[in-house]
């Protein structure tokens, strides 16, 4: 936006009030001009002052402190609560399965979605219950949707063993293969599973409003060119859906580095910190030391933070309000 | 930055593509394979939801069966459910949703009137800040939350929740109201203002009625989130009783007898409103999460 533009948008309040008879002296009109955006923006910027940003604060200045068990503060601690969290046993593994569980939910959840967003972009009739059905998952609490999963997969009478059973592939439903988030191997790939199951909706629904700015006619010219189906999804779909496959990438990755509810209810971490994210360890260490859970929080926001400034790279959001 | 040249109601209207007729230039088998299809997975996506509904109204006798539908079906755990103190949850969860969306409504709705009619100084500034907490998630800075309540002396209230709620879905309701209040031309406001009504009166009575569906949508967003939220509550409430029903719910698993049937008549009652709910502002959601950057 040009100096100019600010100018004439910054007189024009001013100019319009005249004709309702409001013509105040010139020096009270200049303390409101200048006042004036404050009082419609500064409640909303002091809640967000309030609880976001002065947590960040709080919490990079407790990442510093000694906690005790208490929650009363004994001191600087320097850079001790880093140095006792990177010696953690279990830190290497808990970041490297956070790095697995990011890049797995994310990537399944896009190529599903795509697939998804192509079959609900067809017409055909009943379209729209199918898709009022596809967002129950974003909707309902994630934790409801942990806590139904965790139900169906109960050792011995869950509904998907008992599905198994009846399907000839779990013989005992008493044995540890009817447990499947008891095993190490298994509890893994179950609540990534879950992590997809929530993260579709709203993937697919954005990759379906990018694929609705695609105009007909675009399909209609390589139609004509003689373009085959899966060379026209490469190269007009592929390319012309991006600005919504990033951000609905990022937004993904987001989520589900921060997701906490569906290995909380799921396994609390269990097996023996098997599935354990950084997030899950922030909130397990907040019960024996915050000054290193805090430690672990700013760790993990220096990752938020590279994922908000690619957001902003990627998101057109100032075209959008100017 | 052409509040006239942008149709009024731009997000509300259909989409610019031609309609196509179901079906139409298609073999009928491909019909059936997409229909068969889309039936399918809107089964798989509602079915963890119907298994919740299926168990509620499990009697307890048949909880452990392996039979994958009752033999009967019984209300006995709804009508049971206010006898185990969910009651107060449930009204916990009401007071903390119902709390946001009205601060919520109450600090966004001036914020986004102002910046979509005026330019002013830090207007960018204060939208970057917006779109900033927006990205964030109060997962990220628990424990700064944790402590900043705990020296406040606000543990375990709900003001704590409603604030920290209202805070983290400000940004959404900023975001989606802006753009619909920059789509409805200025020129209305001033005829309004020209008949006499002053500026607030032309807000009330010609802006906001327009707005509605973004008003709408911003409300319901707000609630269901304050609703849905958990980790917050679980580190913020102590008590019981002041538990919102997320933590009361989660809470029913650590017990040593779950009491399945419970957990789902409580569970029932705190998802399918807000499926529901969801339901009516689903097309306009997208929208204001991605901040406008796909249209």
């Amino acid at each position: 936006m040009s100096d100019a533009t600010v100018a004439r948008h910054a007189a024009g309040p001013a100019q319009r009030s005249g004709p309702t008879g409001r013509r105040k002296v010139s020096k009270r009109q200049r303390t409101v001009r200048v006042l004036a955006p404050l009082v419609w923006i500064g409640p909303a910027t002091a809640l967000i002052g309030l609880v976001v940003v002065w947590p960040v604060v709080v919490m990079i200045r407790t990442s510093m402190q000694k906690v005790s068990s208490f929650g009363e503060i004994s001191g600087g601690a320097g850079w001790n609560n880093f140095r006792h969290l990177f010696h953690e046993l279990a830190f290497k593994g808990v970041v490297e399965r956070t790095i697995i569980w990011v890049i797995v939910v994310v990537t399944v959840t896009m190529l599903v979605s795509l697939a998804l967003a192509q079959l609900f972009n067809q017409s055909f009739p009943g379209r729209r219950i199918t898709r009022w059905a596809l967002i129950a998952p974003w909707a309902a609490s994630v934790l409801m949707t942990a806590i139904v999963f965790k139900w169906m997969l109960t050792p011995g009478y869950g509904l998907i063993d008992i599905l198994k059973h009846h399907l000839g592939l779990l013989p005992n439903l008493n044995g540890s293969a009817a447990d499947p988030l008891g095993q190490a191997k298994s509890a893994m790939p179950w609540l990534m599973f879950v992590a997809v199951f929530v993260s579709l909706p709203f993937t697919t629904y954005t990759i379906l409003a990018g694929l609705s700015t695609i105009p007909d006619e675009v399909y209609e010219a390589a139609r004509v060119d003689g373009a085959g189906k899966w060379h026209t999804y490469r190269s007009i779909t592929m390319p012309l859906l991006r600005p919504a496959l990033t951000v609905a990438t990022l937004i993904n990755v987001m989520n589900v580095f921060n997701s906490f509810p569906i290995i909380w209810a799921m396994t609390h971490g269990q097996p023996g910190y098997t599935t354990t994210t950084t997030t899950v360890y922030m909130y397990i260490l907040k019960g024996s030391d915050l000054g290193e859970s805090a430690a672990m929080s700013v760790v993990n926001f220096g990752l938020i933070i590279v994922i908000v400034g690619l957001f902003l790279r990627f998101s057109r959001w100032k075209s959008e309000v100017e | 930055m052409s509040a006239i040249a942008t149709p009024p109601f731009a997000l509300d209207a259909p989409p610019a593509r031609r309609k196509r007729r179901a079906g139409e230039g298609r073999p009928a088998w491909k019909t059936i394979v997409i229909v068969t299809a889309a039936y399918l997975i809107a089964f798989v996506f509602v079915f963890p939801y119907l298994d919740m509904i299926v168990t509620a109204l499990r009697p307890q006798s048949e909880l452990q069966s392996t039979s994958i539908l009752p033999h009967h079906y019984t209300f006995a755990a709804f009508s049971s459910l206010w006898k185990t103190g969910l009651g107060q949850n449930l009204k916990v969860t009401l007071l903390v949703a119902g709390g946001a969306t009205v601060l919520v409504l109450l600090v966004a709705l001036p914020a986004a009137y102002y910046t979509a009619r005026h330019r002013f100084r830090g207007r960018l500034a204060f939208l970057l800040l917006v779109l900033v907490t927006q990205m964030f998630q109060p997962t990220a800075m628990l424990v700064g939350i944790y402590r900043e309540f705990f020296s406040f002396h606000l543990l375990n209230t709900v003001w704590s929740l409603i604030l920290v709620n209202a805070g983290f879905n400000l940004a959404f309701a900023v975001w989606i109201l802006n753009a619909y209040i920059s789509s409805i031309p200025r020129e209305l406001e001033e005829a309004a203002m020209v008949e006499g009504t002053g500026r607030l009166g032309a807000l009330f009575r010609v802006t906001l009625p327009l707005a509605l569906p973004g008003v709408v949508t911003a409300l319901i967003f707000t609630f269901i989130a304050a609703w849905n939220e958990f980790i917050v509550a679980l580190t913020l409430t102590q008590t019981p009783s002041r538990m919102p029903l997320t933590v009361a719910i989660n809470g029913f698993i650590g017990a040593y007898s779950i009491e399945w049937q419970h957990l789902f008549a409580a569970s029932v009652v705190a998802t399918i409103p807000v499926i529901i709910l969801f339901a009516l502002i689903e097309r306009r959601v997208i929208n204001g999460l991605t901040a406008g950057s796909i249209k």
